[in-house]
């Protein structure tokens, strides 16, 4: 009886990732070991290899940004979570606004702001203050023997620090809500019993709170992770078209080079790459005597 | 309390989404028709067009395919959500779509003609082809004028600001100055881009010897270090508000820009630049041949012509534009330059499947 009940309540979300993701999820591996006839071919397949360096940087990009967006959320969501509610509520809210807006208006008005006359430069201008450059951009060897000195800007567009803070400013909020969430639900009275059976501080935190907010973190980690390493807009707008990620150079193969078949095989190496950290990510939390998480 | 605020929040949004659409009271009459347009009322028309690419009623101007519908009683499926010559081929060889009019740029009109993609227009029922100038008939992609009616030219030029760049240039080496390093743009579309460093290096934008792309590949690594950005629509942004000094872009949108930056000038290279013309055309998979010609027809009445041309502030092969006294553009010495001022041009051909293949490899190389 229980059991017939429970495949009628999974019939309509089985019948949806039937038809949206396990066919779709076919298609393209149908399309990587196929050439532009349909016949069979691992030619596609051979091919990526050519596209390590791609791969490399994508998977370092979205690594940084995992974790200056770790570094900056854990410590927000533990502090949030011992607030009274109704400053987590408008704490919440505020974490939340920016998402109300769409993605590519965010990262194209970060485009002007971090353009050369843009915002951030006129800024610093005023203030007198010029960095010449920023992490791992071109030498300040870019200021125009006629320019007046207002326009003598520093570059920050087309700099990996540029995409990686995009990706750290765009997915901050689905780091943080996870940790929060289970931050928030953390049962205050285990710190006080460690805290009387003569536990400090910082042991309370590694033994305690760290394997506790585990699942959150976990979570959060891929929910950053897996959005950063496929990511395509924010590389081409603040990369300024000189950051090739991996998604880039699918949304070639698709859109203008028409090689379904390559682009495919790129797809399928990304998604097989976020499944097995995926995997690994899991099994970690298991062996610190967590549940895994869903994403 | 909250239920008050609500009411009030709703009022006003309510009263900013009317006045919102009273203010959009749309000008979607044509008043002087020269052809007929009855005879399909009822029947769907599919387009398929680039964005921004007609005038579409902003700012007081014609909205073109109101007016067509209007006049016609033909109900228009307006598509413009395909970003690239190379997209809209895929879509409309993949089927998915039935088009009955699409507006691609020369070569790959001379692509799908090859592969037999395109449907035969028949002009003698299109009353205002007459207004076709004939420097703009008998082109290389459709030499008898049999599948395609011109609807928009234009010219790739170097936009540059004068506060920011010395003198006056006239050559593409202004974009290998490392005087400007990171404070020049260029395309990020593989076969723009490749023309800038084929032009400066004399070649001929079609050539099939790998040797002059690898050439040309080479010139392009070269500037890598000085380039600040690899860029298509971003350039109005980047060049209206000073960010970068130079870009190579199109002699339309320089007009665009400049109504917004006056300190931004233009320039034909003296080497040569790339022509283009955007054309209408009918495909196999047409529906509604008739309504196709129709819109065609229409698109070439003088006065939505005009509404086009100064919409789009592309150059018109449309000689009912090009002699309007009213028309904003009229003898533009950018737009219509004069036969002394006129640049030497190359058209980009359909390319060899296997060169293309070639020159995209050598374009990962570069960009990586």
């Amino acid at each position: 009886m229980k059991r017939s009940t429970n495949v009628f309540l999974n019939a309509p979300y089985a019948v949806w990732s039937a038809i949206f993701v396990v066919v779709p999820l076919l298609i393209v591996v149908v399309y990587a070991f196929t050439d532009a006839e349909g016949s069979f071919s691992t030619d596609s397949i051979v091919a990526l290899w050519e596209y390590r360096d791609n791969f490399q940087k994508s998977i370092l990009y979205s690594l940084v940004a995992t974790v200056i967006t770790l570094i900056i959320a854990y410590p927000f969501a533990y502090a949030l979570s011992k607030t009274s509610e109704k400053t987590q509520r408008i704490q919440m809210m505020l974490v939340m606004l920016p998402m109300w807006m769409n993605l590519l208006i965010r990262t194209y008005s970060w485009m002007n702001i971090l353009d050369h006359n843009g915002i951030l430069n006129q800024l610093l201008t005023t203030v007198n203050l010029r960095p010449a450059s920023f992490l791992g951009a071109a030498a300040a060897g870019d200021l125009l023997p006629s320019m007046p000195l207002a326009l003598k800007p520093a570059t920050f567009l087309g700099t990996p620090g540029a995409v990686i803070f995009g990706m750290v400013y765009n997915y901050l909020p689905y780091m943080i809500l996870p940790i929060y969430t289970v931050m928030a639900k953390m049962d205050g009275s285990l710190v006080e019993a460690a805290r009387d059976l003569g536990c400090n501080g910082f042991n309370v935190w590694r033994r305690l709170i760290l394997p506790l907010s585990m699942p959150g973190v976990i979570s959060g980690i891929t929910m950053v992770f897996v959005p950063s390493v496929s990511t395509f807009y924010i590389s081409q707008k603040l990369g300024n078209g000189k950051i090739m990620l991996i998604g880039d150079t699918i949304e070639r193969q698709m859109q203008t080079l028409n090689n379904y078949n390559l682009g495919a095989a790129l797809s399928l190496v990304l998604m097989v790459m976020i499944l097995v950290s995926m995997f690994i990510m899991n099994r970690f939390a298991d062996s610190s005597g967590e549940g895994g998480i869903v994403v | 309390m909250k239920r008050i605020a609500c009411v009030i929040v709703a009022c006003v949004m309510i009263v900013a989404l009317a006045a919102f659409s009273a203010s959009c009271a749309r000008n979607d009459t044509v008043e002087n028709l020269e052809a007929d347009y009855t005879g399909l009322e009822g029947t769907s028309l599919y387009v398929m067009n680039w964005g921004e690419y007609i005038s579409d009623g902003s700012e007081g101007s014609l909205d073109v395919v109101k007016a067509f519908e209007k006049a016609t009683g033909i109900k228009v499926t307006y598509d413009d959500s395909t970003p690239s010559n190379e997209a809209m081929y895929a879509k409309l060889k993949s089927g998915a779509v039935s088009v009955d009019v699409v507006i691609p740029s020369d070569y790959m009109i001379q692509r799908m003609i090859k592969e037999d993609m395109l449907q035969k227009i028949d002009t003698s029922k299109i009353s205002n082809y007459k207004y076709i100038m004939d420097e703009y008939k008998g082109l290389y992609y459709d030499t008898a004028n049999e599948y395609s009616v011109p609807y928009n030219v234009g010219m790739v030029g170097v936009i540059y600001n004068k506060t920011m760049v010395e003198g006056t240039p006239d050559s593409w080496d202004l974009l290998w100055d490392a005087k400007y390093t990171n404070n020049i743009l260029n395309f990020s579309n593989p076969r723009d881009a490749f023309a800038t460093a084929q032009f400066l290096l004399g070649q001929d934008v079609n050539n099939t010897d790998k040797a002059l792309w690898d050439a040309a590949g080479e010139k392009l690594k070269e500037q890598s270090p000085i380039l600040q950005g690899r860029v298509m629509d971003e350039v109005f942004n980047k060049m209206e508000g000073g960010n970068a000094a130079v870009a190579p872009y199109y002699a339309g949108d320089y007009l665009l820009m400049k109504s917004i930056n006056d300190d931004l000038e233009f320039f034909y290279p003296k080497e040569g630049t790339n022509i283009f013309v955007d054309a209408m055309c009918i495909p196999k998979s047409a529906k509604n041949y008739d309504a196709a010609l129709m819109f065609i027809n229409f698109m070439l009445e003088n006065e939505v012509a005009l509404a086009n041309a100064e919409y789009l502030c592309y150059a018109s092969p449309h000689s009912g534009v090009v002699n309007n006294p009213d028309y904003s553009f009229k003898g533009n010495e950018i737009l219509y330059p004069d036969e002394a001022h006129k640049p030497k041009t190359q058209y980009f051909y359909d390319i060899d499947p296997e060169i293309r293949s070639y020159y995209e490899k050598l374009w990962e190389e570069i960009v990586r």
